[in-house]
C-alpha cells in the first residue's frame, strides 16, 4: 500500500447553475467520497481551498496577490488517499465527479523514506 | 446527515430575500451574486468535510459572511440599505447590524415577502409566475424556461425586465402593512395559480419538472396558509384545489409522458393522503359565504376524487358547478369543460350543442383540446370521419411529443375496427383531467 495526494484542478463553475444543479453536483462528490471511505481508501479528505492567496517568491523576495493560474489550472482542493499502486489511484481517480465539468484530478504519490 | 434533495433550491428563495432586504432592493442582482457564492462555498466545504447539522442555517450563516465581505468590498462603489448607511463606515457596528437582518425574526417572513414583490402590479402575470420560479424555487433562467416551455432568450428578457421593475422599488414588500397586503393578495393568489395550472396542464413534456413545479406552487401556498393575514377562506380553496388535483397527477401521465384521460387513470394510485388533505382544505375554505373560482375548481376536483370509479361521478353535480363557473370567471376553456361534463351527464350530441354554444370559439383557435373534445364526442355518436378530421386539427396543434402521440392514436382509432370499440366512456380526453 502506498500514500497518494489528489490535487483537484479545475473543473467547471459557471455562474449560471442552478442552485438545484450546484447541489446535485455536490452530492455526487459525497457519494464518490463516501464510495472510497468504505473501501478504506481515503487516508484524509483534505480539503478544499480559497481561490485567492499570495504567491511568496523570488530574489529578492517578493509578494504577490493570486490567482497564480488560469482557472483550468487552479488547484481546489487536495485529499490523502492509500491505495496499492500508482496504477490503482489513478484508477479511483477516474470516478471523481470533478472529470464531468472538464477538470482534472493530479495524482501524486507521497514520497516515503524506506530504510 | 441525510441531506434534503431540495435544500438548495428553496433556501434560496429565503437567502435572496434576506440579503435584498439587507442590501436594498436596487442591489438584488448583487444579492443574487451573494447567494450564488455561498452556495458554492458551501458545496465545495460539504464536499469534502460532510454535511454539518444544521445545513440550512449553515448556508444562512455563509450568506450572512460572504454579505459581510460584499458590503466591505462595495462600500464606496455601491448604496446599499438607508439603515444600512451610516454603519457602513464602522466595522464596529456594520458586524451588529448585519446580525439583525438574518435573526429569526426578522427571516421569518422572507419568502412571503418576496413573493409579495414578485407579484408587482406593473408586471405582467407571466412576468410574476417566471420571477417566483426564479427567484423563490431557484430555478436557473435555463429552468424556467425548460419549465414554462419558453425559449431562453425570451425568459431572459422577461426576468430582465421583472428585475428592473422590482429594483427600481424602493424597497421590499412590507407584509405587516395589513391594507397593502390584503390588496395585493389575489394577485398573489393568482400567480401561484397559475404556477400549478403550468405544472398540471401545461405542455412541459417532462413528467419530473411538472410535478416539480406543482409541488413548488403547493409549497408557496402553504406558506401563505401559515400567515394570519394570508389564511382566508379563498387561500384555503386554492390550496384544497391542488391537494385535491396533485392527488391524481401521478396517474395521469404514464411513465413514457404520455396523457392518460381521466378515464382511463387507475384510481387506486390515486394519492389518498393528498385527497383527504384536499376535503379538509375545502371544508376550512367554505366557513365563510365567500365563493370563488378556487372553491368551484375545488369542488369540481371533489366530486372527481370521491368517485370510486368512472361511472360513480356525479356528473350532475359537477355540470352544476360549472354553470357556477361561468358565472363567476367565464372563459372559453370553462365553457369547452362544462360541455364534456355534459356530454358525460346527457350524452355526446348535447355535449356537442353546448361546444357548438361557446361565444367567440376563435378563442381557443390554438388550443389543442377543443378540437380533442369535438373528436371524442363524434367518435361517440358514431361519426368516425368527422372524429378522424377533428383529431387531425388536434395533432396539428400538440404541443409535445407526448400530445402527438396521443392524437395520432386517436386518428388511428377512428380508421380501423377499434373505432366500433368506441362505446361510451371507454377513451376520452378531457381536459378536466
Amino acid at each position: 500500500m502506498g500514500e497518494f495526494t489528489f490535487l483537484y484542478r479545475g473543473g467547471s463553475d459557471l455562474s449560471t447553475r442552478s442552485p438545484e444543479e450546484r447541489q446535485k453536483t455536490m452530492e455526487k462528490w459525497m457519494a464518490w467520497f463516501k464510495d472510497m471511505g468504505a473501501k478504506g481508501l481515503v487516508k484524509d479528505p483534505g480539503h478544499p481551498l480559497e481561490a485567492g492567496g499570495k504567491l511568496v517568491r523570488g530574489k529578492p523576495i517578493a509578494v504577490s496577490d493570486g490567482p497564480f493560474a488560469e482557472a483550468k489550472d487552479l488547484i481546489g482542493g487536495y485529499t490523502l488517499i492509500e491505495a496499492s499502486d500508482l496504477a490503482h489511484a489513478a484508477e479511483i481517480a477516474k470516478g471523481c465527479p470533478i472529470l464531468e465539468g472538464g477538470g482534472a484530478v493530479e495524482v501524486r504519490p507521497v514520497m516515503k523514506m524506506n530504510m | 446527515m441525510q441531506l434534503d434533495e431540495r435544500l438548495f433550491r428553496h433556501e434560496a428563495g429565503r437567502m435572496v430575500t434576506a440579503l435584498t432586504r439587507l442590501l436594498g432592493v436596487h442591489n438584488l442582482a448583487l444579492a443574487e451574486d451573494v447567494v450564488q457564492e455561498a452556495f458554492c462555498r458551501a458545496a465545495d466545504v460539504w464536499k469534502f468535510r460532510g454535511v454539518p447539522d444544521n445545513p440550512a442555517a449553515w448556508l444562512m450563516a455563509t450568506a450572512k459572511n460572504c454579505a459581510l465581505d460584499a458590503l466591505r468590498r462595495e462600500r464606496t462603489a455601491r448604496t446599499f440599505a438607508p439603515e444600512l448607511g451610516r454603519h457602513l463606515q464602522s466595522e464596529w457596528t456594520l458586524a451588529p447590524v448585519v446580525e439583525e437582518f438574518f435573526a429569526a425574526e426578522a427571516i421569518k417572513d422572507d419568502l412571503l415577502r418576496m413573493m409579495f414583490a414578485c407579484c408587482h402590479p406593473r408586471l405582467p402575470e407571466a412576468g410574476r409566475v417566471a420571477l417566483i420560479l426564479h427567484i423563490l424555487c431557484g430555478f436557473s433562467v435555463g429552468e424556467v424556461a425548460a419549465a414554462l416551455m419558453s425559449g431562453r432568450d425570451a425568459i431572459e428578457k422577461r426576468l430582465g425586465r421583472a428585475k428592473q421593475l422590482l429594483a427600481g422599488s424602493k424597497r421590499l414588500f412590507d407584509v405587516g402593512n395589513a391594507a397593502d397586503f390584503a390588496a395585493r393578495l389575489p394577485a398573489v393568489r393568482r400567480a401561484l395559480y397559475l404556477l400549478f395550472s403550468e405544472g398540471y396542464h401545461g405542455a412541459s413534456p417532462e413528467r419530473a419538472v411538472r410535478a416539480e413545479l406543482c409541488r413548488e406552487a403547493m409549497r408557496l401556498t402553504a406558506v401563505l396558509i401559515d400567515h394570519p393575514e394570508g389564511r382566508t377562506p379563498e387561500t384555503y380553496a386554492l390550496a384544497a384545489l391542488m391537494s385535491l388535483n396533485a392527488a391524481r397527477l401521478s396517474t395521469r401521465i404514464d411513465a413514457s409522458g404520455d396523457l392518460v384521460p381521466l378515464i382511463d387513470q387507475d384510481r387506486s394510485l390515486w394519492n389518498g393522503d393528498l385527497i383527504e388533505e384536499g376535503l379538509r382544505l375545502l371544508t376550512l375554505a367554505a366557513q365563510s359565504s365567500e365563493l370563488s373560482s378556487y372553491h368551484l375548481e375545488a369542488a369540481i376536483a371533489a366530486a372527481h376524487a370521491r368517485a370510486g370509479a368512472p361511472q360513480d361521478t356525479d356528473w350532475a353535480k359537477i355540470v352544476w358547478l360549472y354553470d357556477m363557473l361561468m358565472a363567476i370567471r367565464p372563459g372559453p376553456v370553462v365553457a369547452l369543460n362544462r360541455a364534456i361534463a355534459i356530454a358525460e351527464k346527457d350524452g355526446p350530441e348535447l355535449g356537442l350543442a353546448a361546444i357548438r354554444a361557446i361565444d367567440r370559439p376563435d378563442r381557443l383557435a390554438r388550443y389543442p383540446f377543443f378540437p380533442a373534445a369535438l373528436g371524442e364526442l363524434e367518435l361517440r355518436r358514431g361519426d368516425r370521419s368527422a372524429a378522424a378530421r377533428h383529431f387531425r386539427a388536434a395533432l396539428a396543434l400538440a404541443r409535445s411529443p407526448a400530445e402527438r402521440r396521443h392524437y395520432q392514436r386517436r386518428i388511428n382509432a377512428c380508421g380501423g375496427p377499434a373505432a366500433r370499440g368506441a362505446r361510451a366512456g371507454e377513451t376520452r380526453t378531457a381536459p378536466i383531467g
